[in-house]
């Protein structure tokens, strides 16, 4: 077990050296026939390995699309499980081959961490929990309370900028997990919970008196959470990112996972043949083979799909479509058009 | 006697008293309790609040202990059950205790790892204790494949090839020695090297395709929980007992290229913490390997801690080769023997018996450290406890899940100290 592993992975590594340089991602992913995702260590309806350890969840879901679209397998992914402080290291070194773990857009991000954020999968807002005992009805009357916050994220530095500009003071208890906050949280040793709506709505659904706890009405932040590539592999990026909006446009033209072997043979509009590939050839340009997007799509179903099944108001996490409807239903999902 | 007395004492007792009890209070229960809690006003004053304490911390924990629900599918089934009392929900750990002992490994497959634990402690007998027939230490030898094939599966010719290196190595070392000592060595070293990387591959495959035998493969993903812990634990324990003797050698050697090679190596891990190595390994690492390479994340992680234990452990041993007089390397001199018979016959053994509670003291905490695993990304206990928190039906669910990891690992590391006080007491030679 010992000397065995360390010299058959050691010989492999020293083949594999020789014939490996300069792949793009793409390749890699190929030649591996498999895709590694990075996903949550385990957050409620977004990503989590079930009972049977495959892992089910709305970020989940998109890496399933992809593996579908690039391998034609949507099981052909291997999910690495990181955390929030080493999420962006094994990107950058390649650990894995994209992140889909509830990372917020910004600035800093994208340009000084050289990643390349394809896309908004999910667009979050900061809020806070407090006990419906402590009577507070606003944020603005939170001055001097003490606030559990997860270390290494970016509601963190909301929650210092939001109480700065209003000019209160907290007193944070910094955790490293959903979990523990929710642990401290109900031992007392914060008044405040905060973190993304949708996380606090999950959090209180599994309390054993949710109504004891009110979310409060101001949401402090964006948080537009979405997909992370490598920067400077613009293929790559690209694949993950059509693949996402084929899922968001495929809600929007009515494309389903159960209608979709009908539309292809039967659909007049030519952008729904545009990506199911029966007109156009996108999918070569991509890299990929026309039927990309279809597979995606019959993998995990379209967007409104994915969303109802996973953490819709049917499931348990049981969260509203709000911000993340259609464009046309006063939401903000908006594709590009496949044109 | 009565003689001796007749005519100064007016009576002498000619017969025995009877033997008495002795007074109920310097007996039994009594007399201990006397004795070890209400020796005097202080000590008695202490017990009252020990006592105190105690009944406290109990009456607090227990009704939640006792009043644990043990069947139920989810945290809500269990809050159901409770009704608004307090009382603890192990239905969690009915519903998925093969989780955190396996991991996702097949569960159609988990008499693999149960097999491979059982012989683990049949390998581990012979070593352990001396009472067992030594020719059951070639089966110890051949442990680590077995428990390879078993845990990993896939061809079994792998481990076989891979053997065989050793095999080549020793024939390589028999032949060049007829010429020359120091070449024999670097032959032996060299041969299965080379074989391992040329031969062992195309050997394995063209042996695979005469005769495919072999066990389902299972990958290092699937593997976790507290078989994870129990692969890395007890790779990196045994193989840091010889590597640390290893380095507390060469940090006490005249050679001063190998002398300063150990100190920097031992001075460099130990001032490093555990999960920056850990963070290395997992993360930095791929920066400096080829783009592509896949080197398994489960032997990175034990390379690094086996480095670690290592490096303790040569600073524990060297503390024992510090006790042992002058006069014991002296005499080995005198006797005429050569550094490794000297070091085999008569300072190891030394040097050893006195570092056993050092020892052992680094391999527990060495076992526990494996839990830090779980900012890298490996499915140890305490990550599947996040996972199945993650689940709808067991989001919120806390101190049960710790408590029976708690447990689990309180097991290994009591029977650890248990045997290290055993073996102390057996080598135990002087009279103190």
């Amino acid at each position: 077990m010992k000397k065995t592993v360390f010299v058959g992975a050691f010989a492999a590594s020293a083949l594999v050296a020789g014939l490996a340089q300069a792949q793009s991602t793409l390749e890699q992913v190929k030649n591996r026939g498999e895709l590694v995702c990075g996903s949550n260590t385990g957050q409620a309806g977004f990503g989590a390995p079930d009972a049977n350890g495959v892992w089910q969840g709305f970020d989940v879901g998109f890496c399933r699309a992809l593996a579908a679209a690039v391998l034609g397998d949507p099981m052909a992914v291997t999910f690495v499980p990181l955390t929030s402080q080493t999420r962006f290291s094994a990107l950058a070194s390649s650990e894995v081959d994209v992140l889909a773990r509830n990372t917020t857009w910004t600035f800093v991000r994208d340009v000084d961490l050289n990643l390349t954020f394809v896309g908004t999968n999910y667009y979050d807002g900061q809020g806070f929990m407090v006990t419906r005992e402590l009577g507070v009805s606003s944020a603005l009357e939170l001055d001097g309370a003490t606030v559990c916050i997860e270390t290494g994220t970016t509601t963190e530095l909301n929650l210092a900028d939001y109480f700065r500009v209003n000019g209160m003071s907290y007193e944070p208890v910094p955790v490293d997990t959903a979990a523990e906050a929710q642990q401290q949280y109900l031992a007392g040793a914060c008044d405040v919970y905060t973190t993304d709506v949708s996380a606090l709505a999950s959090s209180r659904a599994a309390f054993a008196e949710p109504g004891d706890h009110v979310i409060l009405p101001e949401v402090v932040s964006k948080e537009p959470l979405g997909p992370v590539v490598r920067h400077g592999d613009d293929n790559w990026a690209d694949i993950v990112q059509w693949t996402l909006f084929a899922l968001i446009a495929a809600e929007e033209l009515g494309i389903t996972s159960a209608n979709i072997e009908e539309l292809k043979t039967s659909s007049n509009n030519p952008e729904i043949g545009r990506i199911l590939g029966t007109d156009g050839g996108f999918g070569e340009m991509l890299g990929l083979d026309n039927d990309w997007a279809a597979r995606a799509i019959a993998a995990v179903g379209n967007y409104g799909e994915l969303f109802a099944n996973t953490i819709g108001d049917q499931t348990p996490i049981g969260l509203a479509r709000g911000l993340n409807a259609q464009w046309t239903q006063g939401g903000l999902l908006y594709a590009p058009p496949f044109r | 006697m009565s003689d001796t007395h007749a005519q100064t004492v007016s009576y002498v007792r000619q017969t025995m008293l009877a033997p008495q009890e002795p007074p109920r209070n310097q007996t039994g229960a009594v007399k201990w309790v006397h004795e070890n809690l209400f020796s005097g006003w202080l000590n008695t004053g202490l017990t009252v609040i020990s006592l105190l304490v105690i009944f406290w911390l109990l009456s607090g924990i227990s009704p939640w202990l006792l009043n644990s629900v043990w069947r139920a599918g989810s945290l809500s089934e269990c809050r159901a059950i409770l009704d608004g009392t307090s009382g603890a929900c192990f239905a969690v750990i009915v519903d998925r205790w093969h989780q955190l002992l396996f991991g996702f490994y097949p569960p159609e497959l988990y008499w693999r790892p149960v097999l491979a634990l059982v012989l683990l402690f049949v390998a581990l007998a012979p070593v352990l204790f001396t009472a067992i027939p030594r020719k059951m230490l070639a089966f110890s030898a051949l442990y680590p494949f077995i428990g390879y094939h078993l845990i990993w599966g896939g061809s079994i010719w792998f481990p076989i090839t891979v053997l065989l290196g050793f095999g080549v190595g020793a024939v390589a070392y028999l032949l060049v020695k007829k010429i020359n000592n120091l070449a024999a060595i670097f032959a032996a070293i060299l041969a299965p090297v080379l074989w391992w990387l040329f031969v062992a591959g195309p050997l394995e495959s063209s042996l695979h395709s005469i005769m495919p035998l072999g066990l389902d493969f299972v990958r290092s993903d699937r593997i976790g929980g507290f078989l994870i812990s129990m692969i890395v634990g007890v790779s990196a324990i045994s193989l840091s007992l010889p590597l640390g003797i290893l380095l507390a050698l060469g940090r006490q050697s005249d050679m001063v290229f190998i002398k300063t090679v150990c100190v920097v190596f031992i001075e460099f891990i130990r001032g490093v913490p555990l999960i920056t190595l850990l963070l290395f390994a997992s993360l930095l690492l791929n920066f400096f390997l080829p783009p592509g390479t896949s080197f398994d994340l489960i032997l990175r992680v034990i390379i690094m801690l086996t480095f670690f234990a290592s490096a303790y452990m040569a600073e524990v041993i060297r503390g024992g080769l510090a006790a042992l007089p002058k006069g014991q390397y002296e005499a080995a001199d005198a006797l005429g023997l050569d550094y490794w018979k000297a070091q085999r016959l008569i300072i190891m053994p030394q040097a050893l018996k006195i570092s056993i509670p050092g020892i052992v003291n680094t391999f527990i905490g060495m076992f526990k450290d494996t839990t830090l695993l779980v900012f890298i990304a490996i499915l140890e206990p305490l990550a599947l406890a996040n996972a199945i928190r993650a689940d709808t039906n067991w989001n919120g669910i806390y101190w049960e899940l710790f408590i029976f990891i708690g447990a689990l690992f309180f097991i290994f590391c009591f029977g650890m100290s248990r045997y290290s006080m055993y073996l102390e007491r057996k080598l135990k030679t002087d009279h103190r």
